[in-house]
């Protein structure tokens, strides 16, 4: 049942300790909300990160914004060496075109609340659509790649389905196959599990506890499920009003908060 | 092959025959309003009719399918001809005027429908419950409730009926189109007034889109 | 009951049918072009495209059709009855067909978009492979309403001198003064190639709003 997870080569960086992810300065306003403060965020290169907080505190802001789906007002972005949203002309940082943004991109994926397949192909193609016409991979090699991913996810059966067939639990799974088959250095996951049904979020709980157990790759996952958090998390991040209120490994955020407002929502959110 | 450069604008033909054009787009929007006038009544008719009981409402439904199902045009040309025979005699405005009636009323009752069908079926128990009668019912909380989505479907079939008012030249209604037509064959000109008239269409129909465009998003926010 | 006069109409169903199918194809072909014209991220051609659009829709198509048979051959262009009749066709829907086009494609869900954007695909990728294809199935109910839209607007081609059934129908009204005869037919006519057409557009409207529910 040991199926290893693909994993990236490691990046050949001077120091090892690098963070993978940096944000400085970032700032995001949805018209009058002010819902990324100035954040400074680091995520080191085999880091779980499980970010938690009240809604609307900007964590998913962090994730969309890291995956370029939403632009940053200000502030910069480095992954694995690389500013995200510029370009670096002689000792000057231009805003970065599509495709620089295309080349830095290639080391993120995402996992979605509302998982978002495509519903008009099976579930294989699904997971070699990308590889094939993005990472240029053979429909052979992409092929051999997908059926290992969707065997460990357990729906290697499940190959010629279409998404309409499947629960929403098997749809997770999918979907964290059709991202993991990009070999990104970071994976985002979105609140993976808040909308599925309670019977079938342990099956898509322990595929991400098996990711975080085996695999080299940068993992930031927001999330409500604290227990889950401080099982696997490396470090816990309570995010609030659009800043790090709070951060530090499960061990002491759990159990021994500091911040008031961090005691203040874990006591609302684990009180049922 | 491609004359463009013989070709000349005759902008004092095209001002000197403007005048005409105007007059005769006053024609065009009186048919349009008395047409939609019709077609609104026409529909609540249908519409009405089509949740009768089954003998009234399936008749009345086949009427509405077949006017939407067949052109316009033949249906004013059935109005123009068949009518006289039976002893009708209506001018020819009248008679195009009832044709975009019936045939955009069929349209309309579809919007009727839809509108009435909008409307929670909740509120008809409620009612019921509170024991109004069923005309206050649908005065008084039905068809306030129904009526305001309906208002930019109305709009735009009004914009709709106005543009097809050329048809009306068909049946010898000197509007716009029938107007453009005798002066093209008076004065063998003819890119000047088709041009005008359908500058003139455009000129009134794109701002009334507009208008529809922006009572609807109006609408759909305030709900 | 004037059955005789029917084979006399019929002769114009070639003209009808051939001048709905052409119209219609070229009429599909102009709509993906201006739809996704209009979509462009490039602001000239969005100006472009809608204006077209815009123009289309905002004029008769009867003006259309009587400007490229009366006032075009004025710039040295003849097109015969056929051609201006088609072109005017398919020009007029084509422009309803570029909104159905553009509002079929806004209304493939974000979330599609973001997980080809996760999935770093570029924006031709995913409009060709994820966002088109879902967009079709949204097409195809409102297309097959223009349609019967066309297939209705064929009728005004007999004002411009194309035999078609309408026109058939006119002329024969013309010599025989079998008016009731002759007009009540040619609805018949005219309903009998309709109406299977909007029971069909009915059935796959039913059919794609169950693929979306899934």
């Amino acid at each position: 049942m040991h199926a290893t997870v693909d994993t990236p080569a490691p990046t050949s960086a001077p120091d090892a300790g690098d963070p993978i992810v940096r944000f400085r300065g970032v700032n995001k306003r949805f018209g009058d909300l002010h819902v990324l403060r100035d954040l400074d965020f680091d995520v080191g290169p085999a880091e779980k990160v499980a970010i938690i907080g009240p809604s609307g505190s900007g964590k998913t802001t962090i994730l969309r914004v890291l995956m370029t789906l939403v632009r940053p007002d200000s502030g910069e972005i480095v992954v694995d060496g690389e500013h995200l949203y510029h370009r670096r002309v002689g000792d000057r940082l231009v805003p970065a075109d599509e495709r620089h943004l295309r080349k830095v991109r290639t080391n993120i994926g995402m996992v979605f609340q509302h998982f978002n397949l495509f519903p008009h192909m099976r579930v294989l193609r699904n997971v070699t659509e990308a590889p094939i016409h993005v990472l240029g991979l053979s429909k052979a090699e992409a092929t051999e790649r997908a059926t290992g991913l969707l065997e460990m996810v357990g729906l290697g059966d499940k190959l010629d389905a279409y998404p309409s067939q499947l629960s929403g639990g098997q749809k997770q799974r999918v979907a964290i196959a059709r991202a993991l088959a990009m070999r990104p250095k970071v994976m985002l996951f979105d609140e993976v599990t808040s909308a599925l049904d309670p019977e079938l979020v342990g099956e898509v709980l322990s595929i991400i506890r098996k990711l975080a157990e085996e695999g080299d790759m940068a993992m930031l996952i927001v999330t409500h499920e604290m227990s889950f958090a401080r099982d696997i998390a490396d470090r816990v991040v309570f995010f609030d009003n659009g800043q790090v209120a709070e951060q530090g490994p499960p061990a002491d955020i759990f159990t021994a908060p500091s911040n008031p407002r961090t005691q203040e929502f874990l006591k609302a959110v684990l009180q049922h | 092959m491609f004359d463009f450069i013989t070709f000349r604008w005759d902008g004092e033909f095209a001002l000197s025959i403007l005048p005409q054009l105007l007059r005769a787009a006053v024609i065009t929007l009186q048919a349009t309003v008395v047409g939609f006038a019709l077609a609104v009544v026409i529909g609540l008719a249908f519409a009405l009719l089509r949740r009768g009981p089954r003998p009234i409402s399936w008749p009345a439904g086949f009427v509405v399918e077949f006017l939407r199902s067949t052109p316009l045009l033949v249906q004013l040309y059935v109005l123009y001809f068949l009518l006289p025979a039976y002893g009708i005699r209506f001018d020819a405005f009248t008679t195009g005027v009832i044709g975009l009636g019936l045939h955009y009323g069929a349209y309309l009752s579809e919007v009727y429908r839809a509108g009435i069908a909008s409307v929670d079926e909740g509120q008809w128990e409620a009612a019921t419950a509170l024991n109004f009668g069923r005309l206050h019912i649908w005065r008084t909380i039905v068809l306030p409730q129904a009526v305001p989505p309906m208002v930019p479907a109305f709009g735009n079939y009004f914009i709709v009926m106005f543009k097809e008012t050329p048809l009306l030249s068909a049946i010898t209604v000197t509007e716009l189109m029938q107007t453009a037509k005798i002066i093209g064959s008076r004065s063998f000109n003819y890119v000047e007034p088709y041009t005008l008239v359908g500058a003139i269409f455009f000129l009134m129909s794109y701002p009334a889109a507009l208008l529809v465009n922006r009572l609807e998003a109006r609408l759909a926010r305030n709900r | 009951m004037g059955f005789d006069l029917v084979p006399i109409l019929l002769r114009g169903l070639d003209v009808t049918v051939r001048l709905t199918l052409t119209s219609a194809a070229l009429a599909f072909a102009i709509a993906i072009v201006a739809g996704l014209g209009r979509l462009s991220p490039f602001a000239p051609i969005r100006f472009l495209a809608g204006a077209y659009v815009e123009v289309f829709r905002g004029t008769s198509v009867l003006v259309q059709m009587f400007w490229f048979f009366f006032a075009l051959p004025l710039f040295g262009i003849t097109l015969t009855p056929f051609v201006a009749g088609v072109a005017a066709l398919a020009l007029n829907i084509g422009a309803y067909g570029a909104e159905i086009v553009r509002g079929a494609i806004r209304s493939v869900p974000t979330g599609q978009i973001e997980a080809s954007i996760a999935l770093n695909m570029t924006p031709a990728l995913r409009m060709r492979r994820v966002v088109l294809p879902q967009a079709f199935v949204l097409m195809l109910p409102p297309f097959g309403n223009l349609l019967i839209e066309l297939l209705k607007a064929t009728a005004l081609v007999s004002l411009i001198t194309i035999p078609d059934v309408t026109f058939q129908g006119v002329a024969l009204q013309q010599t025989t003064g079998r008016t009731t005869e002759i007009f009540l037919w040619l609805l018949v006519l005219y309903f009998a190639l309709a109406y299977p057409m909007t029971l069909a557009v009915r059935w796959v409207e039913r059919r794609a709003s169950a693929y979306r529910k899934a």
